[in-house]
């Protein structure tokens, strides 16, 4: 797909889903969406519409005030990818599960669950995945301090 | 396959006549999920009514350590992660950061790189299917594969000290040339693997006992491959015709001649027959790699040791023994990692286990198991 269709793609797209801000960038590549949390799961559905049928990732960067949450879509038909991103802020972490839409967020959800304390709304199953039931904190939060935890000297 | 009985309790069929559910733990019985793989199954008799695989006993937090570390001492942490398969972890590290920090790469190192992947990919279907195999009590052809795995296990022990964390494919290039001779030895290799693979085929896919237990079992379907993110073989044998090295080409695949190796059923004896003719693919690629490398060095000359990216994020993918394993970074600028995320095709194509094995018998579990193919470090990372 090339850059020209992808942009035609997503302004239609952003047509009827006016939350949608184009943050469009090929920096690495890909295109990047952005979108507010509350729009995120009326997108996914926009973007599975248009032939992005498959969830590759889904992950998260702790930005201190925010968390950014990171979908990796892909469509074998339109031979595309594309990042949407959605952010939300650190006191009040939730989104909505996009389960319904990919089945295969199911575990990736959960990870991301586990080690940065995002719910995921309407998800079916979130429990803690790679750490035990009874883990207090979640590592990859930029902040989260165990004093077991091995660090290496700063010596670079 | 040691079977510990945790608690049953009672329940009943619809007309109302007791039954009891059991709970039984299946410990470690693919090989490669050796201590760290466990799955909880509820048993009506002798059906899987639900199988739940408990995750994270091998979790070492390696996205976490990647934070305190410098880009180049992230490499052999990437080792740790398929540790049957090292050398895509490692590759797919590498592209990213090249991707993130603008490194070019030496022709003569991606063609390195190329073989020694598909070298790898043959060394890790043959531990893959070879484990499956000796779940269902073919002890022969677990030793047949694993003398072919040997053979690459000693090529790659030549090339690089190691015989299973390679720490070979760094930013910027791989960490030595060929020895001597060595291309001989691969070619060698690749004569010697064409020469027995029919007979490694009819050895367990021909035999009756294995098509008995295989055939039929655990079928997913092309949808729901798709849907739940699958990936490699095990995405390819229910026909979905989606592989990296065609369709999302890198390196300098897009000049070799070969096919992807597409199953019909997308059944445990699929998954394992694509294996085992992808391997057959692999050895054409390296045929094709070793005809065509050139001289030249095998690193970016003046890379400096510590690469320090401008602030962004990259993420890059390749297809791996098992799917497509894909690492994304971030740089802040500083010499170390902002964050790093591993894509794993194990740990996708492991949520599959509950719904394949769904309705079949236990003993099914252990070959829709060992079909999938997870390698738990990548599981867990």
């Amino acid at each position: 797909m090339t850059h020209d269709e992808m942009t035609a793609l997503l302004e239609r797209i952003a047509a009827h889903n006016p939350v949608l801000f184009p943050l469009f960038s090929l920096e690495f590549g890909d295109a990047v969406v952005g979108v507010e949390r509350g729009e995120l799961l009326a997108t996914c559905r926009d973007l599975f519409d248009a032939g992005f049928d498959r969830l590759g990732m889904v992950t998260a960067v702790d930005r201190g005030e925010v968390f950014v949450l990171v979908y990796r879509l892909h469509s074998r038909s339109l031979s595309a990818a594309i990042f949407v991103k959605t952010q939300v802020p650190r006191h009040d972490p939730w989104v909505d599960t996009v389960v319904d839409v990919w089945p295969a967020a199911l575990w990736q959800e959960r990870e991301v669950f586990d080690l940065f304390g995002v719910e995921f709304q309407g998800h079916p199953d979130l429990r803690r995945i790679l750490l035990p039931e009874d883990f207090v904190g979640h590592p990859l939060r930029k902040d989260y301090d165990d004093p077991r935890m091995i660090r290496r000297p700063d010596y670079i | 396959m040691p079977m510990t009985i945790e608690s049953s309790r009672p329940a009943s069929t619809p007309d109302g006549t007791p039954v009891e559910e059991l709970v039984v733990n299946i410990g470690p019985s693919h090989p490669s999920t050796h201590g760290v793989g466990r799955v909880i199954v509820h048993l009506d008799g002798d059906i899987v009514v639900r199988a739940e695989p408990v995750i994270g006993y091998l979790h070492r937090g390696i996205e976490k350590m990647a934070e305190s570390r410098t880009y180049l001492q992230v490499v052999p942490l990437t080792d740790r992660l398929d540790y049957v398969g090292s050398m895509y972890a490692n590759w797919s590290y590498c592209r990213a950061v090249e991707r993130l920090a603008g490194i070019r790469v030496p022709e003569r190192a991606e063609y390195l790189r190329v073989i020694v992947c598909e070298l790898q990919r043959i060394a890790s279907h043959m531990m893959g299917i070879g484990a499956s195999a000796a779940d269902t009590g073919a002890s022969t052809f677990f030793i047949y594969a694993f003398d072919h795995r040997e053979r690459i296990v000693e090529l790659f022990e030549e090339l690089c000290g190691a015989r299973l964390t390679y720490n070979y494919v760094r930013p910027g290039g791989v960490s030595y040339d060929a020895p001597e001779g060595w291309f001989d030895r691969v070619t060698a290799f690749t004569q010697a693997f064409r020469y027995g693979f029919d007979e490694l085929d009819q050895l367990y896919f021909g035999n009756a006992i294995a098509r008995g237990r295989l055939k039929g079992v655990g079928v997913l379907t092309p949808e729901d491959a798709v849907a739940w993110g699958a990936s490699g073989p095990t995405a390819r044998a229910s026909g979905v015709n989606w592989d990296l090295r065609k369709h999302d080409p890198y390196s300098v695949y897009p000049r070799m001649d070969f096919d992807v190796v597409v199953g019909e059923r997308g059944d445990a004896y699929d998954r394992g027959r694509c294996r085992l003719f992808e391997c057959l693919e692999s050895c054409r690629i390296i045929d094709q790699a070793v005809a065509q490398i050139s001289g030249g060095p095998v690193r970016t000359e003046g890379l400096r040791r510590l690469i320090a990216p401008k602030p962004g994020e990259a993420y890059d993918h390749i297809e791996s023994a098992r799917g497509s394993l894909g690492i994304y970074l971030v740089s802040d600028g500083t010499p170390k990692p902002y964050r790093m995320h591993v894509r794993s095709p194990a740990f996708c194509n492991l949520a599959l286990l509950p719904m394949l094995a769904e309705g079949h018998t236990l003993s099914d579990l252990i070959v829709v198991l060992g079909s999938l193919d997870p390698v738990f470090g990548e599981v867990d990372r």
